[in-house]
């Protein structure tokens, strides 16, 4: 029984979880979703030029795409982290006099993310049947316009599902910043257990970082599956009449 | 329908060629001003290649197009591709827009008309479609005639010189065919210069005011719609027509 309580208080010391989770939500929860989010956005940013250049005719374009692609997909992050974290600190702290690593962390992530985000756009785009840039283009029409208004948005709907995917790896990633070096203010939520373990010898810290993790992941694979649900099978809101009518049959059965 | 402010279209002798597949081998085609030509054939002749040479989504590598006598291979080709409206055997909709939206796209965009005025004057193109109470339906909840006719309601919008129908209704149920058939024949006695692709001989030959035949890359035959019908002088039409009648 002691190897047993041993385990139990190894993994679930609900006083160990108890005492980090107030830093972890006030400080990590927010430092992630920095982290995260803003990478996040420019990667989408990135990743759009990326796939526009993927895509293009001019085939200068699509191989300078193809081997950027081929780079930031086929690194380890840790070692994109890494390089370009310590590498480019000293130069950032001698042009700005900042120390902080977010910005360098969130750069590393971003390039690491666009090349993911710009695969998945550009897999959307070349979805988009080829006649619909040819009526978007004998309309009148030029090429830019007809990406910008005609296909690009048809192809970002079919792909939410693997973007929300790919945002879901980043917020695991974005764990990967602690190499970095943070102040105590800048911890994100693995960090924050990493050192409270660390102090007590005791694992659940690191039990309570995963549940956070999850907290933010789970709802974000669902909203997955209920956006491509929504995508294979229309609008919830274009219902049948006669589907309507079966629930109220339905209710109003004795 | 009347009143297009309709140009004449004229191609001369146009080549075209993917690799070593000579696809269009020296078409001539005149299109008088106001008048419907329709261009039939075997697939594979060449004949939606011809239309998109035509209004140059594909460049000729030999030839020149004119409208209304001038030419227009040195223009911006997007502009020459406003003035030229085209009909897709697919219809080509754009499925992420309602249809007055479909519509009014280019108005905007192109003519840069404000919202409300491009609106307006989508749902006076929807109405003379006979669609105006799908405006702000998708496209999938359309049938496929209904489809079309916004096709070519989005097409007139932007009051084209010239229209192009690719095999507008080979995509269509049988039933859907007629009603977009009366539509394209409309446009025609309205005075619209019309290049009609079809596999529709009636249409061909009832509707159109000059019929080419072409086979393999190049025009076999073409003349007045009474000629190539009743009197098919070469062995290919007669071969064609005694397949397809």
């Amino acid at each position: 029984m002691d190897a047993l309580d041993q385990l139990v208080k190894t993994f679930f010391d609900w006083e160990a979880m108890a005492a980090v989770l107030p830093k972890m939500i006030t400080v990590g929860l927010p430092n992630t979703l920095i982290l995260a989010v803003s990478s996040g956005l420019l990667g989408c940013i990135l990743g759009m030029v990326l796939a526009v250049m993927g895509t293009s005719r001019i085939a200068a374009l699509r191989w300078l795409s193809r081997i950027y692609t081929d780079v930031f997909r086929g690194v380890p992050a840790i070692v994109i982290i890494l390089l370009i974290g310590l590498g480019l600190g000293p130069l950032v702290r001698l042009t700005t006099g900042s120390t902080n690593p977010f910005p360098l962390a969130i750069f590393a992530l971003t390039l690491m993310a666009a090349a993911y985000i710009g695969e998945i756009f550009r897999s959307g785009i070349q979805s988009v049947e080829s006649g619909q840039m040819e009526a978007s283009r004998a309309l009148g029409f030029s090429y830019g316009s007809s990406m910008r208004l005609v296909v690009i948005p048809q192809g970002i709907r079919r792909v939410l599902p693997a973007l929300v995917n790919q945002f879901i790896a980043l917020i695991k990633d974005s764990s990967l910043v602690y190499l970095l070096g943070l102040l105590a203010s800048e911890r994100e939520i693995f960090r924050i257990g990493n050192d409270a373990a660390a102090n007590t010898g005791n694992l659940s810290p690191l039990i309570a970082a995963a549940f956070m993790y999850l907290i933010l992941t789970v709802p974000l694979t669902h909203l997955v599956n209920y956006i491509d649900n929504r995508l294979r099978t229309g609008r919830p809101e274009t219902k049948q009449p006669d589907e309507a009518a079966a629930l109220i049959g339905k209710g109003a059965q004795p | 329908m009347s009143d297009f402010a309709s140009g004449s279209l004229t191609g001369k002798n146009l080549h075209l060629s993917f690799g070593p597949n000579h696809v269009l081998r020296g078409i001539d085609l005149h299109v008088e001003k106001g008048t419907t030509a329709s261009v039939i054939g075997p697939s594979g002749s060449g004949k939606s290649t011809l239309l998109r040479v035509m209004n140059r989504l594909i460049e000729p590598h030999q030839g020149d197009i004119l409208l209304d006598g001038r030419s227009v291979l040195k223009d911006n080709p997007d502009e020459l591709r406003q003035r030229i409206g085209m009909v897709f055997q697919q219809f080509n909709l754009f499925p992420h827009k309602t249809v007055v939206d479909n519509v009014s796209l280019a108005l905007r965009k192109l003519r840069k008309l404000p919202a409300d005025q491009a609106r307006a004057e989508a749902l006076e193109q929807l109405d003379l479609v006979g669609l105006k109470h799908k405006a702000d339906a998708r496209p999938a909840n359309l049938s496929g005639g209904q489809q079309q006719r916004v096709a070519i309601a989005r097409a007139l919008a932007m009051k084209p010189e010239v229209m192009f129908f690719d095999e507008a209704t080979s995509a269509l149920d049988p039933e859907l065919v007629k009603g977009v058939l009366a539509l394209m024949a409309d446009l025609a006695k309205g005075g619209m210069t019309m290049v009609v692709v079809t596999h529709e001989m009636g249409f061909s030959r009832n509707v159109s005011d000059t019929v080419t035949f072409m086979d393999a890359g190049v025009v076999v035959e073409s003349g007045p719609p009474e000629q190539l019908f009743t009197n098919p002088r070469t062995e290919r039409l007669q071969g064609f027509l005694s397949d397809v009648l």
